[in-house]
């Protein structure tokens, strides 16, 4: 760690403001970036670190507000100049050519050439050493990036701001797409990069992550800087919420209810297996459980979810609802029988973004709402309407697009569709990705209040504190074999980690 | 991604400045995209009486303009569909040929029986048939609707030049001739069938479940599977319905033209998809209107009438269409961003 008060700093940003047709995204945001520190930046959805990231990166250009970059007042023309003075950005979308190998996509815009032509060799080379660089040597310069998982994509991305000459770098939500393990090889690189004066611009939802990485802390809300330069170490959490959310949080996961011995076997999957992507694996969950599948990026926890739902279909194996065996892979079989799923990805496979909520709230039912096919849109409307209210997603109007909704509103309009649907099994998958920390509470206490009413739940997460804070029991999983079932009182974070690697050593 | 805007300020730029917000609503909103095509009707329309005169401004000429319109106007309403759900079927001139030649090749045998009906049976049945066997291909066989349909335009094609022998044949049912080229309350057959298209089209779209399968389908095609809507079946009887309009626009050619040839319907996929487009449907779906392409139908119709009244050249016609298709394009897209940027 460096003394950031006694270095001119790298960046300082005063008083930006920026209107989107006359709607203030930013109303003064103030920061103070010091060269080789990791600044992080904290803030709800909607706070508007989106909004700065693409002004720090020459996207939008600011309505108001000063820029002194290394002592200098400048101003941010386009991407390309902000890259030329040494910022470089990495966004949540990540922004590589699937088409493109390593090597073209690094070199993207500033290629090596003599004459027009490509110095292939050279690139190769360079691009060689900047995978060294980033710990992933194994990669080829020459393989295509579409065959690339997003953690390595992710790489390239970091590669291709190293190969030019930066000074500030900006990351997106960089551990979204990465597990446990590539986090810590994200922190090496982050580290690395610090310790060559270089500075970083770290986003994310994750304290965690921010307590172990970062070095000062700035926390926006509404368009607005309420605190800079905070250390990372003498800050409490509990402050750091308050800034972000006005209010404070209590503790985050809700108490776990007792289940009744006698509560009915709910959902029962026998033997499920997916070749080449799971191993077989059984449980069953009683009404009034959460049970949890815990593992890593890869681990093939998603798919089993995807499985029991029908979307993958299976080579072997039952999943039967109350005692009934359904149809395999049959998506519509598993809706009838009661199951819904909230998918990993909600923009891309939950929600239809332009269509208002109430069509998204009754997508799964809405044949219910209909006579002779013929549809009650009022009738949509006002049961929407009601689950809206019942769900504490304000305002509850019915008629507004869902693509205006923040990560939690949206994830509510996913629970109320299986709540409109009547469902007795409930799949989470990432319920509370993308959702900002003062809704993520709210989802988790919606998600108890599910579970004591009786629907059988099954949650699946990549942060392993999660999977475990919400659920009764947990099935431990690695590369697609079931490791261990365990009680997810009996276990906490390294203990599943412990097992997972275990697993994946035998 | 975190959004630039809070939804408070969001709802506060709304209450603060409400007028104009409703009008930039209204404007983004599907009736008022309509608005656009309506007011471009009526410059053409004016247009037409300015250049024409009389001769564009009698009842006798705005029927020939519907009437000429209510074909290919027919063949739009279905594209319409697929068009939303995020398809193409390029196939629907050709499947109107071979509709045309199979009714023809069964008036033999109405002729005998008495039975007129019979040709539209067959003519429907044809093209239901054909659009299934399009589904299929999309749905089951993971083909894409481009292919998979422009397969469908050169084998029908080929298929019903081997049914006629190449030759025109000339249909005599009387029956049938009566009730294709007859009137109802002074409004030719024709055009009530466009209508009655057009009106249970818009009804399918937007009363329906099929409808929002539909929208559903379009908008996002991953979520409306992963809802518990059956896609692929859905699909099938989405090109199983455009390839039913191709079959009734086949019986309204065969009973216009008194004729059932191979080369009928010849680009009016092209037509078809035209009107769709500059009515306001996205090519990637999830958003369009019926009200929008019996617009766009009728726009062109009316222009080539305008053309045709003043002895224009049929290649002026045909650039003209072009920069309109191009302008409405345009049009679309700059409201498809601004919805986005308020979205992001």
């Amino acid at each position: 760690m460096i003394n950031v008060d006694s270095v001119t700093p790298l960046l300082e940003v005063r008083g930006v403001k920026k209107a989107f047709a006359g709607v203030k995204a930013l109303k003064g945001v103030d920061l103070s970036i010091a060269p080789g520190e990791v600044h992080c930046v904290l803030g709800q959805n909607g706070a508007g670190k989106s909004t700065l990231i693409k002004i720090l990166s020459g996207v939008y250009t600011p309505d108001e507000g000063e820029f002194v970059w290394q002592g200098e007042h400048v101003t941010i023309g386009g991407p390309t100049e902000a890259m030329a003075m040494g910022i470089a950005t990495m966004y949540q979308e990540l922004d590589v050519v699937d088409g493109l190998t390593i090597a073209e996509n690094i070199f993207l815009g500033h290629e090596l050439s003599t004459g027009g032509l490509l110095k292939v060799n050279e690139a190769h080379k360079r691009t060689r050493a900047l995978l060294k660089r980033l710990g992933h040597g194994e990669l080829s310069p020459a393989r295509e990036v579409g065959s690339l998982s997003p953690a390595n994509k992710q790489i390239v991305s970091m590669a291709r701001a190293l190969s030019r000459d930066i000074r500030l770098i900006i990351m997106d939500e960089p551990s979204a797409v990465l597990d446990s393990e590539e986090v810590k090889n994200l922190f090496r690189v982050v580290t690395e990069l610090t310790k060559s004066g270089i500075a970083v611009v770290y986003i994310s939802h994750r304290l965690a992550e921010i307590r172990e990485i970062g070095d000062r802390i700035t926390v926006i809300k509404d368009g607005r800087t309420m605190a800079t330069g905070l250390d990372v170490e003498q800050t409490p959490t509990p402050e750091l919420i308050k800034l972000m959310t006005g209010r404070d949080v209590a503790n985050v996961f809700p108490e776990s209810i007792p289940i009744p011995d006698d509560a009915a076997e709910i959902l029962r999957v026998e033997n499920l297996s997916a070749r080449g992507v799971f191993e077989p694996v059984s449980f069953s969950v009683r009404a009034g459980e959460i049970f949890g599948l815990a593992g890593l990026v890869g681990s093939g926890r998603s798919e089993i979810l995807e499985t029991i739902y029908g979307a993958i279909k299976p080579s072997s194996g039952t999943v039967s609802v109350l005692g009934t065996p359904l149809r395999s892979g049959s998506v519509p079989a598993a809706v009838a029988s009661g199951i819904g799923l909230s998918p990993e990805e909600r923009k891309s496979q939950g929600l239809i973004l332009a269509e208002p909520i109430y069509r998204n709230v009754t997508l799964s039912s809405f044949a219910r709402f209909a006579k002779a096919t013929f549809l009650n849109e009022k009738l949509e409307r006002d049961t929407s309407r009601a689950q809206l209210e019942a769900l504490e997603l304000r305002p509850a109007d019915p008629d507004r697009a869902v693509g205006l909704l923040s990560g939690g509103n949206q994830q509510k309009v996913m629970l109320a569709r299986w709540l409109v649907h009547g469902t007795r099994v409930l799949l989470l998958d990432e319920p509370t990705r993308g959702v900002d920390v003062g809704a993520r509470a709210e989802i988790y206490a919606l998600i108890r209040k599910l579970s004591a009413a009786g629907t059988a739940i099954v949650i699946v997460s990549s942060e392993i504190e999660e999977v475990l804070g919400l659920s009764d029991r947990v099935l431990v999983i690695a590369e697609g074999e079931t490791l261990a079932t365990v009680n997810a009182q009996d276990i906490d974070e390294p203990g599943v980690l412990d097992l997972v690697m275990k697993g994946s050593a035998a | 991604m975190s959004e630039p805007t809070t939804h408070a300020d969001a709802a506060a730029a709304v209450s603060s400045n409400s007028a104009s917000a409703l009008i930039r609503r209204f404007l983004g909103s599907a009736a008022g995209r309509n608005i656009g095509l309506v007011i471009a009707l009526v410059i053409l329309l004016i247009v037409g009486t300015i250049t024409a005169g009389d001769r564009f401004t009698n009842v006798a000429n705005i029927l020939t303009i519907v009437r000429l319109a209510s074909v290919t106007g027919v063949l739009a309403i279905g594209m319409t569909f697929v068009i939303i759900a995020g398809g193409i079927d390029l196939s629907v001139g050709s499947v109107l040929g071979l509709s045309s030649v199979v009714a023809t090749l069964a008036a033999v045998q109405a002729a005998a029986s008495g039975f007129w009906p019979l040709m539209i049976i067959v003519a429907l049945a044809v093209g239901v048939l054909a659009g299934t066997i399009n589904g299929i291909v999309v749905a089951y066989g993971n083909v894409v609707a481009f292919m998979a349909t422009l397969a469908m335009l050169i084998a029908a094609r080929g298929f019903a030049e081997i049914l006629s022998n190449r030759t025109t044949q000339s249909v005599r049912v009387k029956g049938f001739l009566e009730f294709s080229n007859g009137n109802l309350f002074g409004i030719p057959s024709l055009v009530l069938i466009f209508i009655v298209v057009a009106i249970a089209g818009w009804i399918l779209l937007n009363r329906t479940t099929f409808g929002r399968r539909t929208v559903a389908i379009g908008g996002n095609r991953e979520a409306a599977r992963l809802a518990g809507i059956n896609v692929k079946r859905h699909t099938v009887y989405l090109y199983a319905l455009v390839g039913l309009t191709a079959g009734i626009a086949a019986v309204m050619l065969t009973g216009r033209t008194t004729s059932g040839t191979s080369t009928h319907g010849t680009l009016y996929e092209l037509d078809a998809i035209a009107a769709v487009v500059v009515g306001g449907t996205l090519l990637i779906g999830g958003r369009g209107t019926i009200v929008g392409t019996v617009l766009g139908i009728l726009i062109f119709n009316v222009l080539t009438n305008i053309f045709t009244q003043n002895n224009l050249n049929t290649s002026v016609q045909a650039i003209t269409k072009g920069a309109i298709i191009v302008i409405a394009v345009l049009v679309q897209q700059r409201f498809a961003t601004r919805g986005d940027r308020k979205k992001s």
